[in-house]
């Protein structure tokens, strides 16, 4: 049987009054790549979020690597890449310097980076392209450059779990293609893949199963769904106009 | 260089060169942090710690220290909880700080012009046993701020991250908030409390105008916080200004001077033909598939 990488039972995650999470319950196992679809507002980025322990769950439990989440303790084996590079930064900093800090869960906070940590950033740099920009500041970087050397980050620290918020928001379509093929060779490793995204585009073949989260709920989980009618468009600008009804016997009583 | 010739004035120089290497090393993670100003509201609220020691006519050095790391840890916590009301209850904690202070030193016998020398540093008052203690103090925070490196970087630039990396990063911003808290307290006697966060934030801002990363950043401050703390000396005994003053005018200089000759470099190497740039592969560079 294969090892299950993160389970969810019954998770429920609330901010106040404000149920976002109702009741939510996944399993993957390893070398899985599971996209986790849903539209704004839907609580998918929640569920990342319950998962790696950044928001408490209100009821039910997480595990990652089969220990409850609040013991988990062996980071090094998690990747995780958010959906953009966090406001903090009132100093610059360079690409190879916020690669390194993916380093840190392997290293520990008291040892100094050796060779081992260089090779490793300077491969993770490579993988996405961007070995000849290690010496610049982030902040001089494309949107698209920037959401890869936050994957660099991740790949740095030589996960087994990779879990990515929305890797794709926002970077242009022959980025996106690029990002599809690291991710097939990521998992050609035994990787085991957990992204949260609103639309798949061409990440779409590299993606196993698809979990669809619609106001709090698991509405499917299985093959990845064929985007309906003109959703497959590319000039599709997706407005989802979020009216009260629910799709009936999914979930819901009739 | 005769003006040195008197212990006194090696004393206090030494104390600002320390501090001015010291300040900036533990102000760039506060910068970086979009925290810029914890270090006059720590300051505040060491001022309290000023009045208690006047009063109870114990050490005011350590009733600073010890008033100061109790708010930083308090601050600390209310920033960790808190999303909307924590700015408030920063701005209640340092007007509570400095309000108590000057309470607190009007009850005591002290005069006005005793507190004024906390505020804004004096030559004289440095004693061997206090540079003593700068020194010790100023070497433990700046072997932390450069040994941690990795680790208080990695938690001031993406928080969330570093949680995932399961970084203990609770006790990391603890860190930063107790040795903020000693870094100004030990360091008000030679610059002044409401000057030392300057110190911390001014030689940041004038490096990161002209270095590209956060390495070069860190040692370019540290290098213009020395400039600043013993040319800001030397004023300070040549004019008869106050020490403080003094140091954080010169280090207020630097940062407009860097910042125009920065601007003119720049203008100058805009003005100049480049030679065309290498058509950037259009983001498709990541792993063939």
């Amino acid at each position: 049987m294969t090892p299950e990488v993160i389970t969810v039972t019954h998770g429920v995650v609330g901010y106040g009054d404000r149920p976002v999470l109702r009741d939510v319950t996944l399993t993957v196992t390893a070398g899985e790549v599971v996209a986790v679809l849903g539209a704004n507002g839907s609580g998918k980025s929640t569920l990342i979020r319950a998962i790696l322990g950044l928001v408490p769950l209100s009821a039910g439990a997480v595990t990652l690597f089969g220990r409850p989440v609040r013991r988990f303790r062996q980071w090094q084996r998690v990747g995780y890449v958010p959906q953009r590079l966090g406001a903090g930064g009132g100093v610059p900093a360079t690409v190879g310097e916020v690669v390194a800090a993916g380093r840190l869960a392997r290293r520990g906070i008291l040892r100094p980076p050796g060779r081992v940590d260089r090779a490793a950033v300077a491969e993770a740099l490579d993988a996405v392209g961007l070995a000849d920009r290690a010496k610049d500041p982030v902040a001089t970087l494309s949107g698209g450059q920037q959401q890869r050397t936050l994957i660099a980050r991740a790949l740095a620290g030589r996960p087994e779990l990779l879990i990515l918020d929305e890797p794709t928001a926002g970077v242009d379509a022959a980025s996106q293609e690029a990002f599809a093929g690291a991710l097939r060779d990521f998992t050609s490793g035994g990787g085991t893949v957990l992204l949260v995204a609103h639309e798949l585009g061409p990440l779409r073949s590299v993606i196993g199963r698809a979990i669809v989260v619609h106001q709090g709920f698991v509405v499917h989980d299985g093959a990845v769904p064929e985007p309906a009618g003109d959703h497959a468009a590319p000039d599709h600008d997706h407005v989802h106009p979020h009216g009260p009804e629910e799709p009936a016997g999914l979930w819901s009583t009739p | 260089m005769s003006l040195f010739r008197y212990e006194y004035m090696q004393l206090a120089l030494a104390s600002a060169l320390i501090i001015g290497l010291t300040a900036p090393a533990l102000g760039i993670y506060l910068v970086q942090r979009r925290l810029a100003l914890i270090g006059d509201g720590i300051g505040h609220v060491a001022l309290t710690g000023v009045g208690a020691g006047l009063l109870f006519q114990t050490s005011p050095v350590i009733m600073a220290v010890v008033v100061a790391t109790i708010g930083a840890v308090v601050i600390e916590l209310i920033r960790e909880r808190g999303r909307t009301s924590g700015d408030l209850a920063l701005a209640l904690l340092f007007y509570g700080g400095i309000a108590g202070g000057v309470v607190l030193v009007g009850l005591s016998d002290s005069t006005s012009s005793n507190l004024n020398a906390y505020l804004f540093g004096a030559l004289s008052t440095a004693s061997r046993t206090d540079v003593a203690t700068i020194a010790v103090l100023g070497t433990a925070i700046l072997i932390a701020m450069i040994g941690l490196r990795p680790a208080l970087f990695a938690v001031c630039h993406d928080e969330e991250y570093a949680r995932v990396s399961g970084l203990p990063v609770r006790t990391l911003n603890l860190l930063l908030a107790v040795t903020t808290a000693i870094t100004v307290t030990i360091a008000m006697r030679a610059v002044g409390v409401l000057l030392i966060s300057a110190l911390m934030v001014v030689p940041v801002a004038t490096a990161q105008q002209v270095t590209r990363g956060f390495r070069s950043t860190m040692a370019a401050a540290m290098a213009l916080g020395l400039f600043a703390g013993g040319a800001g000396i030397w004023m300070a005994a040549l004019a008869d200004t106050a020490p403080g003053a003094s140091v954080v005018v010169l280090a207020i200089a630097s940062f407009v001077a860097v910042t125009l000759l920065a601007g003119a470099w720049r203008r100058f190497r805009r003005s100049r033909p480049q030679p065309a740039p290498p058509p950037e592969p259009h983001e498709v560079v990541l792993g063939g598939s």
